[in-house]
């Protein structure tokens, strides 16, 4: 195969520039993940263009409008990237835990607690406290919040061994319910009619948008929270801890790790990011916390941590192409005539296939350099 | 509505009744889960089937004018959910659990895309039998008034908690779950079985689906279902992989949704929108109750991922 070939050339190229080598083996470790899920995404496209030829649509007319609405002009990116914004903070919710094996998936529940969290503790501050401090306060009640029931999940994964996936979906559906009996009952602004919500907060102390754009500050939020992860991971002992009992929990209780503490830790600073996505989304978008905090950000957020394979920093793009992806939908609704639920199918295909694309890792000779020799 | 008439007795009534009409879904998406779960593999796609299977069941009853057709045409398209599911996990370093995500999600998808021109027309729905006929009292007819689909479903519980115990096929399911090496030693592919039993549990689910959109609420719209596929793996766990186990568990979780509704009948309407809470809560707290972190479950399949 040709990639068998690759690695012949490239054992052979060792041979005669042996200084290149530490080069291409960093090269090639890094090259694999980019190499498998550019793949995965192109196969996904594939299967996805297959299905729309196959209902008589044009796959490239279909392209050409998610690519028109998600990134055509400077007014489509705009859109791309407000969309973005609490998708960057609900992928986190799923990626932090997944460093440490946990398969995390409420994070809706953590939005829309945090909305409520948020509009609740600013509503009797407003007018008596200036808007930054009001807004302070919001992001750290909507992040307790959220820390709290995401920080439960883990806390039930380690000391009950309650599966963390089941128990966190449900509190996410709990989470639903709370919010709703809040909004219709004990919060609910009589001025809002049908369509429940809280009282809205007053224009000046609604979080304004980047100078020079319409872009809210959420987005900023969302791409430092994405830097800190990655720094947390990465280059710090916190960070390299969870790494070591995500790889294997034994190993790390052996080295005395404190891996429920971990495991806490972790799935608390998760949730704190789903409730900051929540708090964000009420304070610059909505005005208030209502029943469309509950819009699927959670969901999308789980899609994004994977296709990013967990990595802070590869969630950026990742956010910023499926916001486009989704910015597109209402496009591809006027000028095809195609569902809304079009973009749901792309991102549905496109999720099973990366996710059965793992199988190739560590089967490529030419990524792993520990085998070139043996070929060559 | 039943309540007026008799009383307080309308409580525990429109609780029975509700236990009924809301627990069938979560008895098909059980056992059907029961049965791929037994062979050591976990499917959380099945919320993704059910919904599928509701939309295709629907749309094949408003073109053909059959329900019965509709559960057969979901019961194929569940299958061959099942399959997919069970197809890609087959390969090494693919996680079970996060497929079963990306199925849920791919199947929500196709079910919306697809489902959309089928919100409006009528579909004709599924039979009850009326076993209330005796009485005078239209509450007791409306509450034994009980579709055939939870008949069937109760028939099947006890069959498959017969089959599991007393037939060759049962015996196959369960060693494959205990020890994929212990198959092999049999001379068994646990791959080919678990790809069947994961179409099984498929095929199961989306007649849980077909019974929303054909029998109650009966309709087909796109929030159809609110997790009741995902429950009914937590109720799996809980039931401990036993048939009867989840038929009883499925009830006892459709009595605690219909508690809501059945309080607000009576003109209790104070924290109604909690009450919607009730059956997660009640899964919470069971798999909080059942769960240990030093051993795996009594009963747990060994070769079962999630319980470890």
């Amino acid at each position: 195969m040709t990639l068998e070939a690759n690695s012949h050339t490239l054992a052979t190229l060792d041979g005669r520039v042996g200084s290149l080598r530490p080069f291409l083996e960093w090269l090639a470790r890094r090259a694999e993940p980019l190499a498998i899920t550019l793949f995965a995404i192109f196969v996904g496209l594939a299967l996805f263009s297959l299905f729309i030829a196959l209902i008589g649509r044009s796959p490239i007319q279909l392209f050409e409008l998610i690519y028109a609405g998600g990134f055509g002009t400077w007014f489509s990116v705009q859109n791309s990237l407000s969309r973005a914004a609490p998708l960057l903070l609900t992928a986190l919710c799923v990626a932090l835990p997944a460093r440490l094996g946990l398969v995390v998936i409420g994070a809706e529940g953590a939005v829309v607690l945090g909305g409520v969290a948020g509009a609740a503790i600013a509503l009797p501050l407003v007018g008596d406290a200036p808007a930054p401090l009001v807004w302070l306060i919001m992001a750290l009640a909507g992040m307790l919040v959220g820390a709290v029931w995401f920080g439960f999940a883990g806390f039930l994964r380690h000391y009950r061994g309650v599966n963390e996936t089941i128990a966190s979906l449900l509190l996410a559906y709990i989470a639903i319910a709370v919010m709703n009996h809040l909004i219709e009952g004990p919060l609910r602004d009589p001025a809002s009619l049908n369509k429940p919500s809280t009282a809205p907060l007053p224009p000046d102390y609604m979080l304004g948008s980047i100078p020079g754009t319409d872009l809210h500050w959420g987005l900023v939020v969302g791409v430092m929270a994405c830097i800190l992860s990655w720094v947390l991971i990465e280059a710090t002992s916190f960070g390299f801890a969870a790494r070591i009992a995500g790889g294997n929990v034994r190993a790390a209780q052996i080295q005395g790790l404190p891996v429920g503490r971990l495991i806490v830790g972790f799935t608390a600073l998760a949730g704190a990011f789903g409730g900051l996505a929540g708090m964000i989304e009420v304070a610059a978008v909505q005005g208030s916390a209502n029943a469309s905090l509950a819009a699927g950000y959670g969901y999308t957020g789980i899609l994004v941590a994977f296709l990013a394979r967990h990595n802070p920093l590869a969630i950026i793009p990742v956010a910023v192409l499926l916001g486009g992806i989704d910015a597109s939908g209402g496009l591809i609704q006027r000028r095809m005539g195609l569902p809304d639920a079009t973009v749901l199918v792309l991102q549905g295909t496109l999720f099973v296939v990366i996710l059965f694309c793992e199988t190739f890792y560590g089967r490529f000779k030419i990524f792993n350099p520990d085998l070139w020799k043996r070929s060559a | 509505m039943e309540a007026t008439g008799i009383g307080v007795w309308g409580v525990p009534l429109a609780i029975f009744a509700g236990a009924i009409r809301v627990s069938t879904p979560f008895i098909f998406v059980s056992l059907g889960e029961a049965i791929t779960e037994r062979t050591g593999r976990i499917n959380l796609g099945l919320e993704g089937t059910l919904v599928f299977g509701a939309m295709t069941a629907y749309a094949v009853a408003v073109m053909t004018l059959s329900p019965w057709l509709g559960v057969l045409a979901a019961m194929a398209v569940g299958a061959c959910f099942g399959l997919t599911h069970g197809f890609i996990c087959k390969f090494r370093k693919v996680n079970d659990i996060a497929i079963g995500i990306a199925m849920m999600q791919f199947g929500l998808g196709l079910a919306f895309f697809l489902g959309k021109p089928f919100i409006q027309p009528a579909a004709p729905k599924l039979p009850a039998i009326a076993f209330g006929a005796w009485s005078d009292l239209p509450p007791i007819q409306a509450v034994l008034n009980i579709n055939v689909l939870f008949l069937i479903g109760a028939a099947l519980a006890l069959f498959l908690w017969w089959a599991f115990r007393n037939t060759r096929v049962g015996l196959i399911l369960r060693v494959v779950g205990d020890s994929s090496d212990a198959a092999r030693a049999m001379g068994l592919n646990p791959d080919t079985v678990r790809l069947l039993a994961t179409a099984a549990g498929g095929a199961l689910a989306a007649i849980g689906g077909a019974y929303l959109s054909l029998y109650y609420p009966g309709s087909w719209n796109e929030g159809i279902s609110s997790g009741q596929g995902l429950m009914a793996v937590a109720l799996v766990i809980f039931a401990r992989w036993n048939p009867i186990g989840c038929f009883l568990a499925a009830l006892l979780f459709g009595g605690a949704g219909a508690l809501g509704p059945a309080l607000q009948s009576v003109g209790v309407t104070k924290g109604y929108y909690l009450f919607y809470a009730a059956p997660y809560v009640l899964t919470l707290v069971i798999m909080i109750a059942t769960s240990s972190p030093t051993r795996s479950l009594a009963g747990a399949p060994g070769a079962l991922s999630i319980t470890k």
